[in-house]
């Protein structure tokens, strides 16, 4: 035998506890939604997972007016060290489940389970861990005495992390005394209804948080409502304008964690194996589909064939496939829409004169799936260098001197992330300065942490999730 | 040793050459490479491929003993097992070598004769390679006089961290001669060389010196081997490959014991060096103890129930 | 009272540093508190914005790349020249809002201390809002603000130097330049402040002032797809929904304001700085 082929090695899918239906949850029990219920499926087989009810008019409203009380007599009276220790036994809950949640997330999302299992549901855990301990130190958090939290918080997430973005929303949320509406994503709501469950086993009074899957329109019910006093959204930068058009001239308070087209800068004197590592995990974490994906790759002119043969060789070593086999790399596109705009934008690059590499793995029969991909020869007026693609493609350009690789990397509407490989020490901090992003990752890509703010510059959005700044977004300050 | 490059010729015209190639090298980030060791260590092997795994473990061993207290009976007993590893299951592979001090390679030679596994020697003042050249390369004349088909120097960590590359560099080259036929093994004894910028640089410096293997560790020195340092290792014969079109091994040597810890060895020989690396001829694991894990993993997934230590020979 | 006639001063904009004319060529006329006509002044348009803006775009990368110390002496300087030329601000304010004299210098004082107020958080502001993030892991990371970039300001109607200074200020002790629009009705005030701005250490670009209507200006601001942020102070309540819609279309930090013009001469804070600011968060491994 000349080949190391891995047999599959899958992990359960009996540990999803998958159920046949799931249902909205509104003032701690869940109800029929009256929307239209919908299927959501399998990304990596197409088949249907469950039913999902869905929410209609009327149960946002009940929502709304659930989490009003909940906040004006139990969670917005409640001192925050009683709230904090919901917050902890909620963390706490999560890893007891987290490999239930993981390989719910896989199946509903698509993402290889060794992200879920060791990206996601760590940091989904950690974040709740994190904003628990803020609930009692609000005075200490650099916003004056006694800040106040805004009431009830609409929050709208997308598809890409499902339970990592619900716990960025919610843990801050609920740390700062507000209460919350939550809207998962339409091809993804199963790991968010099963926090809900989560919270009705950690004892949340009622009507803290709702759950409210469906689409886009009840997202726009939410945002409409009169009721909620905040709206915090991740997703497209498109829909954000739409949201901000929405509540301007209202009261209502709003953060927007939007698209990004991020640069990822590789200087001669990177650490090329690990600067290799890090583009790849940069543009392919995920399948792309992560708003700060590294997806312009910017490299110095005197070592870019070297790099590009380095990474084309590492790339072709990733596993695409079965999102649940625990050596998968590459796992399935969310939905049949993704794949379709993935393939359209893929095909400018070709019309426009880039050069397309492919990686020559295998593709699945049947589910959603798209080999990663690199464009060389990229100029900064093609489509694919200026327009977010969310799948794992990956554009390269080259620069000749810092300012040159400075200028081409702010040269975008966008600004939620970039790179930086570079041995020399003030090289990076230079660059780092330069970038108009709202993360800097300097010989290092894709690192999340509940104590570290992340958000956008300019249209990636506004306002900040984690840390000491991210509180910010929930309080009346 | 095929015409080399000439980017590679030119590195070692002379000492401020090399010192200017192997500085020359790309940094290593140890955060990154770590990350990386440790993410592909999450690959799960099943089945037909664990078994697969093991096999080629097992044939992949250097067998070792290199004690004060080693004797002809010890020797004797490791060149039987080295043979034939588990009697009792005639399909498992032979090892790939003995390892034993220079005085104890003649027995080694003798117990091993026409069984095609190879004989090797530690050598050069092993294993802390504090003595004159002439004392270095009289020891591997003794040794590769006695039958050792491999020798196992180790480099001159002090002349190393002290920036006289040239003169590790024509050790090396020395001790290559002196081996005739046999082949040689590079200790660079990475847990005294400390930072991974070094392990490269070291790589680099006993690949140009003709090395035919490089190899983590002596045993004798903590940390031994370790995941991330064979990654850079691998990248560095990997490289070498792209470079002259010439294949190179590795030998991962020192507290390897469990048959989890050398399916990751595997798994980094498989992604990072690639396919081609996956053969004794190119990868090696020393070691004293894995032996017996590996022949008791073997049986569980032959027999479909577990086993203890008392089951296999050892 | 001598019969001397004095000599009357061309009100014009305050664009890159330099006073030009309105492109339009329009002026209009402004009076005092009782009516009586002071002066014409420029009528800023859409293309004076469009001109201001490119100016405050062109002055960022200056602005914001100065050291926190340089910034502050620069906003301390402007505190420095407004002292010397107190009375004649005082006599400016008592004109455009029709108050006493005692009052006026009051309210010129307040205006002075603010922008020492403001100078001194130019090298406070990393430290407060800033941090280092203990990650879980072996990495280094921290958290800086940094200056949003352009930011539209339109100044309130009724505090004519002092809320004009309360609005300003703080844009400018974040690192961001500003394109301001004065009170329609009251904008000499402003004009003299961008004459002690245009002689003192501010570079040219980095504030702009313009003379004219918010009800006319604000859209262009708020739609113009190189501003940043957004202050419409200025607007009519019923306006600035409208403004911040037309804000939405490049995803502006619009300011949110209270109904009615506040009481200015409550010491400033730093919401307002934090507002023109983005948290940027650095990562980088550390390692041997």
């Amino acid at each position: 035998m000349a080949l190391f082929e891995y047999a599959p090695a899958p992990e359960s899918r009996e540990v999803a506890n998958l159920k046949p239906s799931y249902r909205p949850l509104i003032n701690g029990e869940f109800v029929d939604g009256t929307g239209a219920p919908l299927e959501t499926i399998n990304p990596a087989t197409e088949e249907v997972l469950a039913e999902v009810s869905t929410a209609g008019p009327s149960d946002v409203d009940n929502a709304v007016r659930a989490a009003r009380r909940a906040f004006d007599k139990v969670w917005g009276p409640m001192p925050g060290t009683e709230r904090a220790k919901y917050l902890f036994r909620i963390a706490r809950l999560i890893q007891e489940r987290s490999r239930e949640l993981a390989v719910l997330e896989t199946l509903d999302n698509g993402k290889p389970i060794r992200e879920s299992r060791d990206a996601d549901l760590p940091v989904v855990a950690a974040h709740f861990f994190y904003h628990a301990g803020w609930a009692d130190k609000l005075d200490y958090a650099g916003f004056g005495p006694d800040p106040k939290p805004l009431g009830v918080a609409g929050a709208i997430i997308p598809w890409n992390f499902p339970l990592l973005m619900l716990a960025w929303k919610v843990a801050p949320a609920l740390a700062t005394g507000n209460t919350v509406v939550l809207k998962p994503a339409e091809t993804t709501p199963l790991t968010a209804l099963v926090f809900g469950e989560i919270c009705q086993q950690a004892g949340l009074p009622p009507g803290v948080v709702n759950i409210l899957p469906g689409a886009g329109d009840v997202g726009g019910e939410i945002v409409r409502h009169g009721g909620v006093d905040k709206i915090a959204f991740t997703g497209s930068t498109e829909v954000g304008k739409l949201i901000q058009r929405e509540v301007a001239g209202t009261p209502k308070r709003l953060t927007l964690e939007l698209g990004g087209k991020a640069a990822n800068i590789v200087f001669d004197d990177a650490p090329l194996e690990e600067a290799v590592e890090g583009i790849v995990n940069g543009i392919f974490f995920n399948q792309g589909q992560v708003c700060c994906a590294g997806s312009r790759l910017l490299v110095q002119e005197s070592i870019v064939d070297d790099l590009l043969d380095r990474l084309r060789r590492r790339i072709a070593r990733l596993r695409l496939g079965d999102p649940l086999d625990k050596n998968t790399d590459i796992g399935a596109i969310n939905s049949a829409a993704q794949l379709a705009r993935i393939r359209e934008l893929a095909d400018t690059g070709d019309a426009a004169g880039a050069r397309r590499w492919t990686s020559p793995c295998a593709l699945p029969g049947r589910g959603f799936f798209f080999a990663p991909t690199v464009f060389s020869g990229v100029e900064q007026s093609m489509r694919i260098a200026r327009e977010e693609i969310f799948g794992p493609v990956l554009s390269v350009l080259t620069f000749r001197t810092p300012d040159e690789a400075v200028a081409k990397a702010n040269n975008t509407p966008y600004g939620l992330s970039a790179g930086v490989w570079t041995e020399k020490g003030s090289r990076a901090l230079a660059i780092a300065g330069a970038l108009r992003a709202g993360t800097v990752w300097a010989n290092t890509f894709n690192r999340f942490d509940p104590t570290a703010p992340f958000g956008g510059y300019q249209e990636s959005g506004f306002g900040r999730e984690g840390g000491r700044t991210g509180l910010e977004a929930y309080l009346n300050v | 040793m095929t015409a080399l490059a000439p980017e590679l010729a030119d590195a070692i015209r002379d000492e401020a050459s090399l010192r200017r190639f192997l500085h020359g090298l790309p940094g290593v980030d140890q955060v990154g490479l770590e990350a990386r060791a440790a993410a592909l260590a999450t690959r799960s092997i099943k089945k037909a491929a664990k078994l697969w795994a093991i096999d080629t473990a097992i044939s992949m061993v250097d067998l070792t003993t290199l004690e004060g207290a080693d004797t002809r009976g010890k020797v004797t007993a490791l060149a039987a097992r080295a043979k034939l590893p588990d009697p009792a299951r005639p399909g498992t592979p032979p090892v790939a070598a003995v390892c034993v001090y220079p005085d104890l390679v003649a027995i080694a030679a003798e117990s091993l004769k026409g069984s095609g596994v190879g004989v090797a020697s530690v050598a050069t003042a092993f294993p802390a390679g504090r003595s004159s050249l002439a004392i270095k390369l009289a020891e591997v004349t003794l040794a590769v006089a006695a039958g050792a088909t491999e020798i196992d120097m180790v480099i001159d960590r002090g002349a190393f961290l002290e920036g006289r590359y040239g003169q590790v560099f024509e050790e090396i080259e020395a001790v290559k001669a002196a081996c005739g036929t046999a082949e040689l093994k590079v200790i660079l004894e990475t847990g005294e060389l400390v930072t991974y910028d070094n392990v490269r640089r070291a790589s680099w410096l006993a690949l140009l010196a003709g090395g035919d293997f490089i190899k983590t560790s002596t045993g004798k020195v903590s940390p031994a081997a370790t995941l991330p340092v064979t990654h850079v290792m691998l990248q560095a014969v990997r490289d070498w490959h792209r470079s002259t079109g010439e294949l190179r091994g590795v030998k991962a040597a020192g507290g390897i014991r469990t048959t989890k810890e050398a399916i990751r060895y595997l798994v980094a020989v498989h992604e990072v060096g690639g396919e081609a690396w996956l053969t004794p001829a190119l990868f090696r694991l020393g070691a004293s103890s894995l032996l017996t894990d590996l022949l008791l993993q073997r049986r569980t997934q032959l027999d479909g129930h577990y086993t203890g230590p008392g089951q296999v020979p050892a | 009272m001598s019969d001397r006639v004095s000599v009357a001063k061309t009100c014009k904009l305050f664009i890159g540093g330099k006073f030009p004319r309105s492109e339009s060529g329009r002026v209009y006329p402004v009076q005092d508190g009782k009516g009586a006509f002071l002066a014409n002044v420029a009528h800023a348009s859409r293309k004076d914005v469009r001109d201001a803006v490119s100016a405050a775009r062109k002055a960022f990368p200056g602005w914001s790349g100065a050291t926190a110390y340089n910034r502050g002496q620069v906003l301390y300087r402007v505190a420095e020249l407004l002292e010397g030329r107190r009375d004649q601000f005082a006599a400016e304010v008592a004109a455009a809002e029709g108050i006493a004299a005692r009052r006026a210098q009051s309210l010129v004082d307040a205006s002075i201390d603010r922008w020492v107020y403001y100078a001194g958080w130019t090298d406070k502001i990393a430290s407060v809002l800033g941090a280092a993030n203990p990650v879980a892991g072996p990495y280094f990371s921290f958290t800086v603000p940094e200056p949003t970039g352009v930011v539209g300001v339109l100044a309130p109607q009724r505090s004519s130097l002092l809320g004009l200074v309360s609005v300003l200020a703080p844009v400018l002790a974040a690192g961001c330049t500003a394109v301001v629009v004065s009170s329609a009705r009251r904008p000499l005030p402003a004009v003299c402040l961008a004459e002690v701005l245009a002689t003192s250490d501010v570079p040219g670009g980095v504030a702009n002032v313009l003379t004219g209507r918010a009800t006319e200006l604000g859209p262009w601001l708020a739609s113009h797809g190189d501003v940043d942020a957004l202050d419409p102070t200025g607007a009519t309540v019923e306006a600035r929904a409208e403004l911040a819609r037309e804000a939405a279309g490049n995803i502006k930090r619009v300011l949110t304001v209270p109904a009615e013009e506040p009481d200015w001469t409550a010491r400033g804070d730093l919401a307002r700085l934090r507002r023109y600011l983005e948290a940027k968060t650095v990562w980088h491994p550390m390692g041997l």
